[in-house]
């Protein structure tokens, strides 16, 4: 439908008598919304009943409401609207949490509309109840009970509005069995907004000015750019590799901006932080001038605060006032939109500065004799599948493919961040702030409904996996050809990484002793399954994989002690990071055990 | 680089919080509608910020706007988040820190008042003194009979406290209190 027509026909259901279910789907269409995830039950008959008599919302069936939750996040980040998920009360609700704290730690818009039992019920523990506004309300940015079916729709409109707008983040609308029957009017959406919410989207002219000179003068600079750069939208994106351009500035980027500047970019330095580069955390910790746009100076990103790149001057653009001054202290905030803010930059720039870009060919030099160091290198073997192999061949095999990435959480997740090269936005969705293990294969779900030609691949562990595989399901159902790209280890590798590294070695937990066999249980679910032990042989497998127009499982067996690196340890700065040549898997659990038998 | 491979004992940086606390006196104005002192305090709680006192009521009915009187205690840092955190809950309209605008304007504090009401019960020489203290602090009596009193007492909270600590041995059965009700002074709004 294109926009005359909804427009027509939003004026047309105008304060027409609808049923609450009737508002709901409505007020749904008028938000541009054409996919819905979700999973019913008594609380949401009325929608769905709905839903079944109409064409316009298509609505996939997961098979565990936390599934819904990650596939409309997955959904959200490729395609930059709003992800939808419904899902009934009580039980419903609860297993809805996990996805709505992701997406609160990750700023991804999400809408989640939760069935409540009868206003006349709701505190006489009825069945499927529970306190869903009161359960969400730390881990949403807003949420409302709705009572009255006359306050339904407009309700529903805000919270498209909220989530949407400003920080973006997951909202809930709790809407109780009577007011999905009753009648009353339906309101159409409306410009605006209440007047207590006014994210500001400019940026202060005077803080531009001040970031700008601070720049212009930089010999060290470094741009430090965030998940919130690609929150902005695409052509916030082009204006940071536009900046990039003109100033000649190394830049690095979070787990979650992977892909607003190009990693085959001249001037891209790789991912910082933990487990970043070499390069980029010496960048950050040696510079004069950093550039945060839209990142939040995360621990896992700032390593030991105190030492966290002292000899700085700091500008810090982020659409959230809370998150200045958060955790670093910053000499010049700018509060607005990433997108504004860079195009004023931009514009400033090449106004103003002189791109004398020769001033820093010293630091371009000492750059890359970081670079030298060669911070990702792993040891190649030929009778196993090392897990960055895996990941180089995967990404060298799709390179001329439109492909999207998820991933789980753990050692794969950091592979994946160092090892696959991401050029384009939306591309790259995976669980930063949160770190939910089972996030990538309802999340490449989500990919893949939103873009059904693309290649969605969930690089993921073998323990993650199996947090949400039921979603396997789903995928076969939905026709939605999923790759699952299992770099499988037998232990929950970041786990036993830090039993190594910390609690010495005593691999408490860490390891699966019963396995499923994943080419049977992708065979299973109707999906195909593969599975590859040799390096000789990857390449074909990973060809086959992607050649099959179904789900498929890839259970890749990986060397089953390969640890995560570079890394920077707990409790240290950016200049004293671990690099995988001092340690090397013998190193890291020969000297842990050393110091761990002296501490026992 | 060549960082020793040494446990370093926890996954996060735990360091130690060495600055001072401050007081601090909030005003926030909040659209009135169900749940919102619920997302101010849990915001305070979530966080792990302190809350000393609590005033809220609807002060523009018209506007169904109600202002939250917060007394608060925290590092520097702790109070600028603080605030920060509570802009951007949605019904939140605006947060005030009395307390820097005192400052500011070159005073020690703002304005700030509580209301109490003291029940005492006792006989003979307690009721007597009871009473007489009563008026030395100008306490209302709004209810009473042979056995015992209800005072009404309003002033800072320093006052409050002290009427609360005379009457204590003097047959003290309960007390409530409002929370602190506060603004600056001058002609300026908040």
């Amino acid at each position: 439908m294109n926009k005359a027509e909804s427009e027509r026909a939003a004026d047309a259901s105008a304060h027409q008598e609808m049923t609450g279910a009737e508002i709901v789907v409505q007020a749904l269409r008028d938000n541009g919304v054409e996919h819905i995830f979700g999973y019913p039950g008594g609380a949401v008959l009325p929608i769905y009943d709905e839903l079944f008599q109409q064409d316009n919302v298509r609505h996939i069936l997961v098979r565990h409401e936390q599934g819904a939750g990650h596939a409309a996040e997955g959904y959200a980040r490729s395609t930059g609207k709003a992800g939808v998920m419904l899902v009934t009360s009580g039980p419903g609700a609860t297993n809805a949490v996990t996805p709505l704290q992701d997406a609160l730690m990750d700023s991804i818009p999400l809408v989640c509309i939760t069935g409540q039992v009868p206003t006349t019920l709701i505190g006489s523990d009825a069945f499927q109840e529970c306190d869903t506004v009161g359960i969400t309300r730390p881990c949403t940015k807003h949420n409302w009970l709705v009572k009255d079916v006359n306050e339904l729709a407009a309700t529903i409109h805000e919270a498209f509005h909220v989530a949407t707008t400003g920080r973006p983040g997951p909202v809930v609308v709790d809407i109780p069995k009577d007011v999905q029957f009753a009648k009353g009017s339906y309101t159409p959406r409306q410009t605006a907004p209440r007047t207590s919410y006014q994210p500001q989207v400019q940026g202060e002219m005077e803080q531009v000015k001040a970031a700008i000179a601070l720049m212009a003068q930089a010999k060290k600079p470094v741009i430090y750019s965030g998940g919130g750069v690609i929150s902005a939208g695409t052509e916030a994106c082009h204006l940071l590799r536009e900046l990039v351009d003109l100033t000649g500035f190394p830049i690095t980027s979070t787990l979650m901006g992977l892909g607003a500047y190009p990693a085959s970019g001249a001037n891209w330095l790789g991912m910082l932080g933990m487990h970043g580069t070499y390069e980029a955390n010496m960048a950050m910790h040696d510079c004069d001038v950093m550039v945060c746009i839209g990142a939040r100076f995360d621990d896992r990103i700032t390593g030991r605060l105190d030492a966290f790149s002292p000899h700085s001057r700091k500008i810090h653009i982020d659409i959230d006032p809370s998150s200045i001054n958060k955790n670093v202290r910053v000499d010049v905030p700018i509060i607005g939109d990433a997108g504004r803010i860079l195009e004023d930059m931009v514009r400033l720039w090449r106004a103003t500065a002189k791109a004398d870009k020769s001033a820093l060919k010293p630091w371009w030099t000492q750059i890359d004799i970081w670079r030298a160091r060669d911070s990702l290198a792993y040891r190649p073997n030929d009778d196993v599948i090392m897990p960055q192999y895996a990941i180089q061949r995967l990404y060298a095999l799709t390179r001329d493919r439109d492909v999207y990435i998820t991933t789980e959480v753990g050692q794969h997740q950091m592979w994946a961040a160092q090892h696959f090269g991401f050029d384009a936005p939306n591309h790259w969705m995976t669980s930063g702030g949160l770190g939910t293990m089972g996030y990538g294969l309802p999340a490449a779900l989500g990919v893949q409904i939103a873009h059904p030609e693309a290649l969605v691949i969930d690089i993921a562990g073998d323990a993650s996996v199996q947090m949400t595989i039921q979603e396997m399901s789903a995928a076969v159902q939905h026709n939605a050809p999923i790759k699952i790209f299992i770099l499988n280890n037998q232990y929950m590798g970041m786990v036993r990484q830090w039993q190594q590294l910390l609690h010495g070695n005593r691999l408490s937990h860490s390891y699966t002793e019963a396995m499923p066999d994943f080419v049977k249980l992708a065979e299973a679910y109707g999906g195909h399954g593969i599975r590859c032990d040799k390096p000789g042989e990857l390449d074909d497998a990973i060809r086959e994989m992607i050649s099959i127009d179904k789900p498929v499982i890839f259970d890749c067996r990986v060397a089953a002690l390969a640890n995560c690196f570079p890394m920077i340890p707990s409790g240290k700065a950016h200049n004293e990071m671990l690099l995988p040549d001092e340690a090397s898997d013998e190193a890291v659990a020969n000297a842990i055990d050393e110091k761990g038998r002296q501490l026992v | 680089m060549n960082a020793q491979l040494q446990p370093t004992g926890s996954a996060y940086f735990i360091t130690k919080e060495t600055e001072s606390n401050e007081r601090r006196t909030l005003a926030v104005l909040v659209d009135n509608e169900p749940g919102v002192l619920a997302r101010v305090i849990g915001l305070f709680s979530g966080r792990g910020y302190n809350i000393d006192s609590l005033t809220v009521s609807e002060t523009e009915h018209e506007k169904h706007l109600s202002r939250i009187t917060i007394v608060t205690s925290g590092t520097a840092h702790i109070l600028e988040q603080l605030k920060h955190q509570l802009e951007r809950i949605v019904p939140v309209h605006r947060v005030v820190d009395l307390s820097i605008i005192a400052d500011q304007r070159g005073h020690d504090r703002p304005m700030e008042r509580e209301l109490a009401l003291v029940k005492v019960r006792g006989r003979g020489d307690n009721r007597v003194e009871a009473l007489r203290l009563a008026e030395a602090f100008r306490a209302q009596v709004i209810d009473a009979n042979t056995e015992h009193f209800i005072f009404e007492i309003t002033g800072r909270v320093s006052k409050i406290e002290q009427f609360i600590a005379i009457m204590t041995p003097l047959g003290l059965v309960e007390v409530c209190r409002t929370g602190v009700a506060a603004m600056n002074r001058g002609p300026e709004g908040m």
